[in-house]
């Protein structure tokens, strides 16, 4: 049998022929380069990938890459990539969603991609507004924050992207801001190696309508002290002197410095992404400033039967049990009965 | 000694079986149905219950009827009203006083008439005891007692004793039309395979309800219903949302393609997502979504990559698709919809049938969409619209809505099996790989259709989506002219499958006093009475469309040869507004109800008459 070897792709591959549309200084186009640096490093071929995205800044990601793609309808996208997956297992699928898209008018679908744990995986870009319909608050914006659409400051309670996730019975969950392109390419391998939905949420800013959101979390002179970075089997130790940790006091999660008060680097908690149980996911997903650090990397990776898998045993289990094999069989089975002329 | 009463046969009777919404009567009226199909009979049924799984016990609203017509010739209708009629309580006998036949024969439980059933039916003293029922012939049989009687050593507590009545009543209608039992006790058999207990126990009370029959002389005869002429072939009965269900099989068999069902349960569809989930075997893959939207996008998901994608719903259900139906049609994805359509608006009449969801089929999208609709007419060609609904939106890469009803979907007719070797082959347009520079939006000659490249497939990595495309890149244009020209493409694309589809046909003759125009689920009670009609010599002739867009290219010409023209329809006249639309210079009138209920061919006939004899 002849074999020829391709060359093996590169980032230039998965670039679509397309003008980028993005504001200029939109966090997007780190995520965009990010993930077309990352393709080359999977197994996948270029058209087994699919790109699914709903409405938005962050769902018009699809015509950007050259791979297939599909620009669906608003929040909406899990719907579009659980049918996609359903039919050919074998694509690598991922929808590009936003927090519009994705927690207000696709709250359900959402939910319910991660509840039934399809091998799909979804990036949704936080960025705590409505960039495309020009600047309304979304259900990550912070309260009190003014807007078009609260000029007052909304009293909306926001969601939290990571809280949903888990509440679903996510089985993988990972933060990651767009100013660290070598983390997100990390995350995004994980990510797609996770058999089940995956759900990344990356701080994402945006310039125009809510510049420096993330700031206080991303920023160069505060990330340090202000992120988290978990891996799994390794000790949550952060800090610009890497002398801080997390660890837990009774039911509760504590941030001590190592070498004060007799706390010792064997005090700090490991992090076990792979636990089943989500209770301390729970409580490192939600830690936030100005009292904890924002835990990033993959907080949460556990294994599951995926939906997909679900479907197709069962289905191979009927077909070797099946009485019948052909609608042809089937017409005739039961009761029927002859005219004769 | 048996004293077998004379035989009596009937060329056709139609049967009422009511009683409460828990006394099993749509389990008894198909298996007096199932058995008179296996007897060669043509019918049709007409189950008829409330949207309520248990409304209150007792009373009017709690009715659940199942009427069967059966016949030794066509049988077209359920039948306007019963010769016979089983009323297994008062509320019962009170919701169907004017849907049964003077004179006509009413077997009651007269074990449920006591004061406190006729209270509850809204009876102040016993309708069996004034002079309510006067003239017709009223066999008051203590069926809840002898049922009790019949299994008083069954060892079966009492509820489940009192459960079985159902079987005693159609034991007694088994006799008076003769019907072997034998089918019944397969299918119970079947159905409580595990409970042996409950097997016997209702085959006993069948067999006594039978004997009973027989024995109380209470007949004058009983009856029997000689097959009817059909054309040779083989037989079964079959209900409209599993012709439906088998019809999408066929197709993707045909095709070659998998099938993927995305639906959310909906009265009265739910039974198409039933019957295809239980056929995994055949590597049929459905997905019961979280909501109306998202079935109708997994399933353009699926057809996306590379499957027969349909999706199954009602007439609220089909709102709010809307705008995913919208996005195939922009996309240029094949797609079927089905819209079992029931009585609206909102959530209006769940479980009644009517044909108030053409308009929003039509039209019920933003934007310039256009979309390919076709109805089916009766329960068993439920099968060829799946079918050719399926074949349109695969060889002309659309969506395509199929429109049944709810009358279609739970009524069940004889259906003369097609083999799939006399269906005609699908061929889904789609790429063959050899082409350079695939245009996702290029379009074939005659079609107007794009050819898909599915996902999976080297060298065609392409992105569609619901901002508007360039003309044949399917790149994103924002271009005034592009837009212009892109809304032509696609309207046009819809206009010429017209050139694809066979002509309308007319029965009787084209040069008629008064020409019946109906479309979808009314045919065979329209057919019924133009037929009647037609042999009273009167000058009568019926087109019924199954084409609704596009419509057949020689229509204009049949509307052109009539001299009066009536378009009927279970709604208040969306069909004929269609119509007046783009035949202007035709005088249609029309003719409508909207109770939840087909037509009658009573009713028919009678205005028929009248505008001829205007």
């Amino acid at each position: 049998m002849e074999e020829t070897v391709a060359p093996p792709l590169t980032h230039k591959d998965f670039t679509s022929d397309q003008d980028v549309r993005w504001c200029p200084g939109c966090g997007d186009y780190a995520i965009l380069s990010a993930m077309k640096k990352a393709l080359p490093q999977l197994e996948h071929k270029k058209e087994d990938y699919v790109f699914v995205g709903g409405i938005g800044c962050a769902a018009r990601f699809p015509y950007y890459m050259n791979t297939y793609g599909f620009h669906t309808i608003h929040g909406r996208a899990p719907a579009f990539a659980t049918g996609i997956k359903l039919a050919n297992p074998k694509l690598s699928v991922w929808e590009i969603t936003g927090d519009g898209d994705a927690l207000a008018i696709g709250g359900n679908h959402f939910i319910h991609a991660i509840r039934r744990n399809i091998d799909i995986n979804i990036l949704l870009f936080n960025n705590e507004i409505y960039g495309l319909t020009k600047g309304q608050f979304s259900p990550t914006s912070k309260k009190g924050i003014k807007t078009q659409s609260n000029p007052h400051g909304i009293t909306d309670k926001p969601f939290h992207p990571g809280k949903l996730t888990l509440g679903a019975n996510g089985t993988f969950f990972a933060r990651v801001s767009d100013t660290n392109p070598k983390m997100m390419q990390s995350i995004f391998l994980l990510a797609e190696q996770h058999r089940g939905t995956s759900m990344i949420e990356i701080l994402q800013n945006c310039v125009i309508f809510n510049d420096n959101c993330h700031s206080d979390v991303t920023g160069k002179d505060v990330k340090q002290d202000a992120q988290l970075h978990l891996e799994h089997g390794k000790p949550m130790i952060f800090g610009k002197e890497n002398n801080k940790g997390i660890i837990l006091n009774g039911l509760k999660l504590e941030v001590v410095t190592i070498g004060e008060n007799g706390t010792t680097e064997n005090d700090v908690l490991i992090h076990d992404a792979y636990t089943e149980d989500s209770t301390l996911h729970n409580m490192l997903t939600t830690m936030s400033l100005p009292e904890f650090p924002v835990a990033v990397g993959v907080i949460r990776q556990v294994k599951d039967m995926t939906y997909d898998d679900g479907v197709i045993a069962q289905l191979e289990y009927e077909k070797e049990n099946a009485k019948f094999h052909s609608v042809d069989e089937l017409l005739t089975s039961g009761d029927t009965w002859e005219v004769k002329e | 000694m048996s004293t077998k009463n004379a035989t009596v046969e009937l060329d056709k009777v139609v049967i009422k079986f009511a009683g409460d919404s828990g006394d099993g009567m749509q389990l008894t009226g198909t298996q007096f149905t199932n058995t008179s199909a296996l007897l060669g009979n043509d019918l049709a049924t007409f189950p008829d219950f409330p949207a309520e799984i248990r409304a209150p016990q007792g009373t009017v609203p709690g009715v659940s009827g199942f009427q069967v017509h059966i016949g030794n010739t066509e049988i077209n209708t359920p039948g306007d009203i019963a010769d016979v009629l089983v009323a297994m309580n008062p509320a019962a006998l009170k919701a169907n006083k004017n849907s049964i036949k003077k004179g006509g024969t009413i077997i009651v439980n007269i074990d449920s008439f006591e004061k406190r059933d006729l209270e509850k039916a809204g009876y102040e003293t016993s309708p069996l005891e004034d002079n309510s029922f006067e003239g017709f012939n009223i066999i008051e049989s203590p069926i809840t007692s002898l049922t009790r009687e019949s299994l008083k050593d069954s060892g079966l507590d009492g509820k489940s004793i009192v459960r079985s009545k159902n079987m005693f009543a159609l034991g007694i209608v088994y006799w008076l039309f003769n019907r072997p039992m034998e089918q019944t006790e397969n299918f119970l058999k079947k159905k409580f395979k595990s409970k042996p207990e409950i097997i016997n126990a209702n085959i006993k009370v069948l067999h006594d309800g039978y004997n009973y029959a027989e024995t109380i002389q209470a007949f004058s005869s009983s009856y029997t219903i000689l097959p009817a002429k059909v054309p040779p072939g083989t037989y079964r009965n079959i209900m409209g949302n599993q012709a439906t269900a088998w019809g999408f099989m066929a197709a993707a068999e045909k095709a070659n393609l998998q099938l993927f069902l995305g639906s959310y349960p909906i009265t009265p569809a739910s039974d198409i997502l039933h019957e295809l989930s239980k056929h995994k075997n055949l590597g049929i893959k459905t997905f019961q979504a979280e909501d109306e939207m998202a079935a109708i996008c997994s399933a353009m998901g699926a057809s996306f990559a590379g499957a027969l994608g349909i999706t199954t719903t009602s007439g609220p259900g089909l709102a709010l698709k809307g705008e995913a139906l919208g996005l195939a049609m922009i996309t240029e994805l094949p797609l079927v919809v089905v819209n079992v359509q029931r009585g609206g608006p909102s959530t209006g009449l769940p479980t009644k049938t009517e044909q108030s969801d053409l308009m929003q089929a039509l039209y019920g999208r933003n934007g310039e969409s256009p979309v390919i609709i076709v109805a089916a007419s009766t329960p068993a060609n439920c099968f060829d619209w799946a079918f050719e609904a399926s074949r349109l939106a695969l060889e002309h890469s659309t969506p395509v809505v199929l429109l049944t009803d709810g009358y279609l979907g739970n009524g069940a007719e004889p259906w003369k099996m097609t083999k799939l070797k006399d269906l005609p082959d699908i061929k889904p347009l789609r790429i063959d790989g050899t082409e350079k520079d695939y245009l996702p939006y290029a379009r074939e000659e005659d079609t107007g259709a794009r050819k898909l490249a599915i996902p999976g497939t080297k060298d065609f990595e392409h992105r569609i989506g619901g901002l508007e495309k360039e003309n044949l890149t399917g790149n994103v244009s924002y271009d005034p002219e592009n837009h212009e020209l892109m809304c032509r493409l696609r309207a046009e694309k819809v206009e010429k499958v017209a050139n694809f589809i066979p002509e309308q046909e007319i029965i009787g003759d084209a040069n008629t006093d008064l020409l019946v125009v109906g479309w979808g689920g009314t045919y065979g009670h329209l057919y019924s009475t133009v037929s009647k009609m037609t042999q009273e010599s009167k000058k009568i002739a019926l087109t019924q469309f199954n084409y609704i867009n596009p419509l057949p290219k020689n229509t204009i010409d049949i509307f052109r040869q009539a001299k009066k023209i009536v378009v009927c329809e279970l709604n208040r006249g969306q069909f004929v507004d269609y119509l007046r639309a783009q035949f202007p210079d035709i005088k249609f009138n029309q003719y409508n109800k909207t109770q939840g209920l087909p037509f009658t061919t009573i009713e028919l006939a009678q205005h028929f008459d009248n505008l001829l004899n205007k």
